[in-house]
């Protein structure tokens, strides 16, 4: 915090900005509901959501201008460390790096770059950062993407056994269980998981993604991968499908006294068939959000696990950024976490129209 | 008898104690006849159907017999338990909302108790039995790809209808089927479930708190209050000329249309139906009866014959009441 200027900078143009976020979503507003009509009510449903994930993307992408440049000091103090730099060659890394353009120009450049795909250049690796996410992008969702799909799976099985005999020894050992896994920390279960499985029983390596001499064949390297994949995919997990658990648990629990099991019983159906067939799908409604949400957050959901098992993927790269700073991959890696989960909340709203009758009525 | 309960009983465990709903009850059904039951809420008429396919929550303790064809429901394995269901006794259920399924559609539902039940039918075929029971139930046989909320509350009632013809069981039990319903819709309801009655030669139970509802459709009524029959008897005789003093009352509280005096003083029933945890001593209807006599504080009536006005003081085995003072051959009306 030695450099006032830049803080105090940011504040005061932030204020502006959200002012024009403000005026500029009201006009797109009565745009959708007032001037275009579109017969179909799914157009105006699509188009009533789609507007509202504009306005939230827009959010995201001024936010993230201010918020890392209010957080992070002077880049140049940072990038230079303790070295000693005359004058002039600060001056020339501030003009290498854009930063003494007036901030609205930066802000310009920003936003128009971002739009374009053009993220700029990392101040760490001297590169664009497009190349370095796409670089990362695979390795997390193949992590977080596995994982995601076993705790969703995991979670909404055990959930809907635990909910539908609630009190049971199953129910009971497994929500018990189930929290105790979730409320772990993340890091701390992967060492552990470390220590057991790689260190003491020595079955699965300890962190990468491939080891250097594994052949480069296909077939090879597929399995090198799933190997080195096991015990990160088995953290992650681990930790997030207990929540999956409880919001299933709980969603058939509000099912579980309805009428149309009364009926569903009466018409003689076995009890695992009243639940498969009349409970579950029922029960599956309320949770179509929470599964998108985190389909949305398989981009950035995996951080922690990634930087234990020093997995190459986006949730590394942040880390590093933050111990750098390097602010451009920062906002760039903001904005991309952000609108994948705004993104994926869109599809869990447009999927709803087709799989709940009841929205297209209202 | 195609149904016929024995001293049923059934009491509920719950956090005030032992509450018992239905209270020895001795009721039956023949075939193709037609039995209302009437009470208010709380008096166990829906406990009564709910038990008959052992649909009550697990805290229901119940004992008795019911026997469906002669055949114990209360001591079948699951397995024919299952299998008794839908096709011995269906039931139309109150509030047709909540009992349909609300993200399947109609006919998928309608469908569903016919593939349950009968292997050998493939699923075209029950699609086009569901299609034909909805067209029965006088609605286009295309709403069978309908939700449950496309329809109105009348349309509803006759799916559930529909549904409960599904597998042809001998008996149908209707638990408040019509409740829901504005006066026009109701009349057209019942107007059907009195034909298919006819038509299909099925028992039925019908469970209403209306009066009106259940003389329209019923053969014989029973009239039940705080888990026991008080009354039972030929429809039309036990709500016109009432030999209890609870149907009387309940009778009355449902002015005659066109009659201003009706209108002007609705004989309503003062107080309420009696705590089942802590019933009275006595006669339960006791406390709310206006013409009990002493010996009602000190005994329980039983369900006996009584003479009906008219019949000079001989009891007619078709009436029966748990009156003292009808047993004895006087008004229960002051």
């Amino acid at each position: 915090m030695t450099d006032a200027p830049p803080p105090a900078d940011g504040a005061s143009t932030e204020a502006p900005s959200a002012g024009r976020a403000q005026s500029r979503r009201s006009p797109r507003d009565v745009n959708e509901h007032g001037e275009r009509r579109v017969s179909s009510g799914f157009g105006r449903y699509l188009l009533k959501h789609a507007g509202g994930a504009a306005v939230s993307l827009l959010l995201v992408l001024f936010s993230s201008f201010f918020i890392f440049r209010l957080i992070a000091g002077d880049p140049i103090d940072q990038l230079t460390k303790e070295r000693p730099v005359s004058p002039e060659q600060r001056a020339a890394m501030r003009a290498e790096l854009g930063l003494d353009q007036p901030l609205w120009q930066q802000f310009w450049d920003y936003i128009a770059g971002t739009l374009t795909m053009d993220l700029g250049e990392s101040f760490q690796y001297r590169r664009p950062i497009f190349d370095l996410i796409v670089e990362r992008l695979p390795a997390t969702l193949l992590l977080s993407g596995t994982g995601m799909v076993l705790a969703v799976v995991l979670g909404f099985w055990i959930g809907t056994r635990s909910g539908w005999k609630q009190g049971s020894r199953f129910d009971r050992g497994h929500v018990a269980t189930g929290l105790v896994l979730y409320s772990a920390p993340t890091f701390w279960l992967g060492m552990i998981v470390i220590l057991v499985f790689a260190r003491y029983l020595g079955l699965f390596p300890v962190n990468g993604m491939r080891s250097p001499s594994t052949p480069p064949d296909f077939w090879s390297q597929a399995v090198d991968i799933g190997y080195h994949l096991v015990l990160p995919v088995l953290t992650y997990t681990a930790v997030v499908y207990a929540g999956y658990l409880m919001i299933m648990r709980s969603s058939i629990l509000d099912e579980i006294g309805s009428d149309y099991l009364t009926t569903a019983r009466a018409k003689g159906l076995r009890d695992d068939e009243v639940r498969q067939k009349h409970a579950v799908p029922n029960a599956l409604l309320p949770t179509v959000t929470l599964v998108f949400l985190a389909l949305g957050s398989v981009v950035n959901g995996s951080i922690v696990t990634e930087t234990v098992f020093s997995w190459p993927g986006l949730g590394t790269l942040f880390v590093n950024s933050i111990f750098y700073p390097d602010r451009p991959v920062l906002q760039a890696l903001f904005v991309l976490f952000s609108s994948s989960t705004i993104l994926a909340v869109l599809c869990a709203e447009i999927l709803y129209w087709f799989i709940d009758p009841r929205i297209r009525r209202s | 008898m195609l149904l016929e309960f024995k001293d049923l009983r059934v009491t509920y465990r719950g956090s005030r104690g032992r509450l018992p709903a239905v209270r020895g009850v001795d009721l039956a059904v023949d075939a193709g006849e037609t039995l209302g039951i009437a009470g208010e809420s709380g008096c166990g008429k829906s406990t009564l159907a709910m038990a008959v396919l052992r649909l009550l929550p697990k805290s229901a303790e119940v004992s008795g017999e019911i026997l469906l064809d002669g055949e114990d429901l209360l001591q079948m394995g699951w397995g024919r338990l299952r299998a008794v269901r839908w096709t011995g006794a269906s039931i139309v259920f109150q509030g047709a909302m909540h009992s349909l399924n609300a993200v399947q559609r109609i006919g998928r539902q309608i469908a569903e108790p016919i593939l349950v039940h009968e292997a050998k039918t493939t699923p075209a075929a029950a699609a086009r039995r569901a299609e034909a029971l909805l067209e029965r139930v006088g609605l286009p046989a295309s709403r069978a790809r309908s939700y449950p909320h496309e329809l109105s509350g009348g349309q509803r009632q006759r799916v559930m209808i529909a549904m409960a013809l599904a597998c042809d069981p001998d008996l149908v039990i209707a638990d408040e089927a019509t409740t829901a319903l504005d006066v026009m819709v109701q009349a057209q309801v019942l107007q059907l479930i009195a034909e298919l009655v006819t038509e299909r030669g099925v028992g039925l139970m019908m469970i209403s708190h209306d009066l009106s509802v259940l003389s329209a459709v019923c053969d014989r009524a029973a009239v039940m209050y705080a888990g026991r029959i008080v009354e039972q008897g030929p429809a039309g005789e036990v709500f016109a000329n009432a030999r209890h003093p609870y149907s009387a009352a309940l009778s009355a509280a449902f002015p005659v249309i066109g009659d201003p005096a009706a209108r002007m003083s609705p004989g309503g029933l003062a107080g309420d139906p009696p705590d089942p945890v802590r019933l009275p001593e006595g006669c339960s209807f006791r406390p709310r009866c206006a013409v009990a006599v002493e010996r009602c504080g000190a005994e329980s009536p039983e369900l006996l014959a009584v003479p009906v006005r008219g019949s000079a003081g001989v009891a007619d085995a078709a009436r029966v009441s748990a009156c003292f003072v009808a047993q004895e051959g006087m008004p229960v009306v002051l």
